[in-house]
């Protein structure tokens, strides 16, 4: 058990650590909510920016392969990063969706045409990627999906519906699954596609959240002709594609979620330094310590059960099951950093945005709003537990 | 960066998964609860035979010369298994006192014997004001004849009962803090004026005492470090006895999780194991996360401890605090999954239960550490 760095990991934390401190955006500063985890449209300019900031100076993709855009490091690199950027505040990446997900996926099962294509832009934020994947019909249960796609010569035409998928108003490409054998068994008859979101017969409509905010959207398509060279990982195959690509949602955001829930804590204690509670500075109110300790007790844990989980995949074994306590965990940990943040302010925790007498310009409000997607979004508590149950403990399925 | 254990610290899991399933079934626990003694002495000479005794002591002073990281995965075993016995007050409380704070002469008296199983000992902090700072020490020894005169009361003492030597925390002097006047004395189990009685406990596996001084005297030599100054000492034997308790609570509470999940999948309800029950799968899943969780915060801080990391203590309080709710949550969950047959006194869950609630109060309860944690982050 070692938890030091080689020197030249050390290094590489002093040169991140020093380039952050010089490149990070003034406006950022100014923007910056503390508590929050998601890219707020307002600032999606500004995060475009930011990536290609960092991309260009070497510091996305760290993993990835040379020859894809990427650095060839370790992860241990990876979550050198993360942490610099903890530290430093620094704003996150823009698109989360294409590093987290797509990127990965693409290279662990794309044509070397196609690993050619995509990792690159999505590195350098050219191209935005977003997850086409539930349906008004199939959510936590992903292989009820409906939208069809049929076989016309060298093209799949496209039909139906996906919905809530975030960053598609914006997107210029999907990762959609879609039925293409309706005979087969459920998991057998689906197929990934690299949806480009400028084909004609696609429809983006934004859905208002209950934030306010409209992230995610509605997604039509209407005979969309998608080429057969943009199949990842071959026709019916798409469920093991997919779920690869669930997998590696969980591995590399997880890290980065941990990140960005240490900068919502620390943001907290900040503010909670400022607000008083019957005479004294509600960090003195013992309950209120008790409450933040536990915050921070365990989000450190998330940090040593993250390192538990890298340690399996450095040493090449099998994810144990401290992989599966992260999400949960997390879920947990920040729905109640938010509560407590309300609980902080009091009354102030009503006000939002505009009101010149609301916490830091309302931004508390909106995270508290937003942390209650955090149990549903890349599966819900529920399943993850069912997954924990059945896959790591073993008991029967229903 | 390789937060896993090693080849060597796997094996020394496995050895010890076997030697405690082989002499430490729960016939055996079983048995130690009832009578006072908790140990035999063949199991204990088997403890030292495997070198588990001595197994954090330097090798100069007869000890294996490990670390925390392989007392660790040691104290996870012995807590799947509830050991009774005073290896805790022994080993890691009285006999980390000693390395702690003993002068070569006292190490070299006492290590080795309590290595090879031949001495016996423990710490005599906690009062009946029940507190774990300094504060709490309100035993004094006064200087008197040749040495010390001490009087009042320790209570929650473990193994007092069967210590040869008793490390006894005693207040010399009022100081300016609550820290300052606090000496550690080398008190032999027939000091005159001292009593001992055992105290009848929830969790049987543990024996506690009352320990009176009245007018017991102890020569200057009994003096184990600074006059005065051995909080500290006392300090940094809490924090690694802490540690190591989260480790056994771990190890206890894994247990619980396997117990259980075993038997969800053959208790037939409805027509179907209750483990296919989502009432059921999302509570064993909730034990899963609390039982990772806890282990992560526990591996850091044995990690910590061995690397003298500035914030060890901070580590093992974040540890104990996790831990101490951890366990506990885990096993009253146990518990529930079992129905009936977990209410009774011959299913071994109470055994775990019941180590679960004195381990949370030992060495400072959830809320202490959480406390210590607002503090130690400058809240
Ligand atoms: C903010 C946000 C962003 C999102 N972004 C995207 C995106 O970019 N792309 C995308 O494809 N999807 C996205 N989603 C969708 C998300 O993946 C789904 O909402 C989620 O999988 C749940 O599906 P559902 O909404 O259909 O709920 P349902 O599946 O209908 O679930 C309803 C309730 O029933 C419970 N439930 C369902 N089945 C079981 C079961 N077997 N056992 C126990 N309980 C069960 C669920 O846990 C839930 O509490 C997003 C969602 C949110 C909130
Ligand atoms: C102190 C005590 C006194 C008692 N006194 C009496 C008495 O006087 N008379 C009498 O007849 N009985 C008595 N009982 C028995 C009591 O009613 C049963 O223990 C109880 O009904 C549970 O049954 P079980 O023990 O067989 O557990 P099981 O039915 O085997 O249940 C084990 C676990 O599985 C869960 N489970 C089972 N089925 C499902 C499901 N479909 N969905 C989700 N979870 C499920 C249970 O909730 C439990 O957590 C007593 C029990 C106790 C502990």
């Amino acid at each position: 058990m070692d938890l030091t760095l080689t020197p030249e990991q050390e290094t590489f934390r002093e040169t991140v650590r020093t380039w952050l401190r010089a490149n990070i955006p003034e406006e950022w500063a100014r923007q910056t909510v503390a508590g929050s985890d998601i890219p707020r449209v307002e600032a999606y300019d500004l995060l475009r920016r930011w990536q290609r900031t960092l991309y260009d100076a070497g510091f996305l993709g760290l993993t990835w392969p040379v020859e894809y855009g990427g650095r060839g490091l370790t992860f241990v690199e990876e979550i050198i990063l993360q942490q610099e950027m903890a530290l430093a505040k620094a704003p996150p990446v823009l698109n989360v969706l294409g590093i987290g997900m797509a990127g990965p996926t693409i290279i662990a099962y794309g044509t070397e045409e196609q690993k050619k294509r995509y990792p690159a832009k999505i590195l350098s934020c050219e191209e935005i990627w977003c997850q086409g994947y539930s349906e008004p019909n199939a959510g936590s249960d992903l292989a009820a999906l409906q939208t069809r796609a049929v076989r016309d010569g060298e093209h799949w035409v496209l039909n139906g519906q996906k919905v809530w998928t975030s960053f598609a108003q914006f997107a210029d490409w999907m990762m959609l699954l879609a039925r293409t054998d309706p005979a087969a068994p459920r998991h057998k008859g689906i197929t990934y596609f690299l949806l480009d979101m400028r084909l004609p017969g696609i429809t983006v409509k934004p859905l208002r959240q209950i934030t306010g905010d409209a992230e995610f959207n509605e997604v039509f398509f209407d005979s969309v002709r998608v080429h057969e060279s943009e199949v990842l990982g071959g026709v019916n195959s798409g469920w093991r594609v997919g779920v690869t690509t669930l997998m590696y949602e969980r591995l590399t955001l997880g890290f980065g979620l941990q990140v960005r829930l240490r900068i919502a804590l620390d943001g907290l204690i900040e503010m909670a330094r400022r607000v008083e509670k019957t005479g004294r500075a509600v960090t003195k109110d013992p309950l209120t310590r008790q409450k933040l300790a536990q915050l921070w007790i365990e989000t450190e844990s998330l940090k040593y059960t993250g390192a538990r989980a890298l340690t399996r995949l450095l040493r090449g074994e099998l994810p144990g099951p401290e992989a599966s306590a992260g999400k949960i965990t997390w879920v947990d940990v920040n729905q109640r950093l938010q509560e407590i943040a309300m609980e902080i302010q009091g009354p102030y925790s009503q006000l939002r945005r505009g009101s010149e007498w609301a916490v830091e310009g309302g931004a508390w409000a909106h995270s508290f709003l937003r942390s209650r997607a955090n149990s549903i979004e890349g599966g819900t508590t529920e399943i993850q537990k069912n997954i924990i149950a059945e896959r790591v403990l073993g008991l029967p399925k229903d | 960066m390789d937060f896993g254990f090693s080849q060597e610290q796997e094996l020394l899991r496995a050895t010890a998964r076997k030697f405690f399933e082989n002499e430490c079934p729960s016939t055996f626990v079983r048995a130690r609860m009832e009578e006072p003694v908790g140990v035999t002495d063949g199991f204990w000479n088997k403890l030292a035979e495997q070198g588990w005794l001595g197994l954090v002591y330097p090798e100069a002073l007869g000890g294996s010369g490990l670390g925390f990281v392989d007392l660790t995965v040691l104290m996870e075993e012995m807590g799947r298994c509830v050991m009774p016995g005073p290896f805790f007050s022994t080993v890691l409380l009285g006999g980390l006192a000693i390395l702690e704070a003993g002068s070569a002469a006292q190490k070299n008296e006492w290590l080795g014997k309590i290595a090879a199983g031949e001495a016996r000992t423990t710490l005599a902090l906690t009062e009946p004001n029940a507190r774990w700072d300094a504060a709490g020490v309100t035993v004094t020894a006064r200087q008197g004849g040749s040495g010390f005169v001490l009087n009042g009361t320790k209570l929650f003492v473990p193994d007092a009962h069967l210590a040869d030597v008793l490390v006894v925390a005693a207040r010399v002097a009022e100081g300016k803090s609550p820290e300052d006047g606090v000496s550690l004395f080398l008190v032999p189990r027939d000091a005159a004026g001292m009593t001992v009685a055992l105290l009848p406990t929830m969790d049987q596996t543990r024996k506690l005492c009352e320990v009176t001084f009245r007018d017991t005297p102890v020569d200057a030599g009994a003096l184990l470090g600074p006059m005065g100054a051995a909080w500290p000492s006392i300090a940094r034997v809490l924090q690694r006895a802490t540690v190591a308790l989260c480790a056994e609570m771990c190890g206890g509470a894994q247990k619980i999780l396997e117990m259980t999940t075993d038997y969800a999948k053959i208790r037939v309800a409805f027509g179907k194991p209750i483990g296919t029950y989502q009432g059921v799968k999302h509570k064993a899943a909730d034990m899963l996360v609390d039982v990772e969780n806890a282990k992560s915060l526990t591996y850091y801080a044995a990690w910590a401890m061995d690397e003298n990391a500035p914030e060890a203590g901070l580590a093992a309080s974040m540890a104990k605090a996790y831990v101490s709710d951890a366990y506990r949550k885990v096993a009253g969950t146990g518990i529930q999954l079992h129905g009936g047959i977990g209410f009774t006194w011959e299913h071994d869950l109470h055994l775990y239960f019941k180590r679960a609630k004195s381990s949370e109060f030992t060495f400072g309860d959830a809320a202490y550490h959480r406390e210590r944690v607002a503090q130690l982050i400058s809240l």
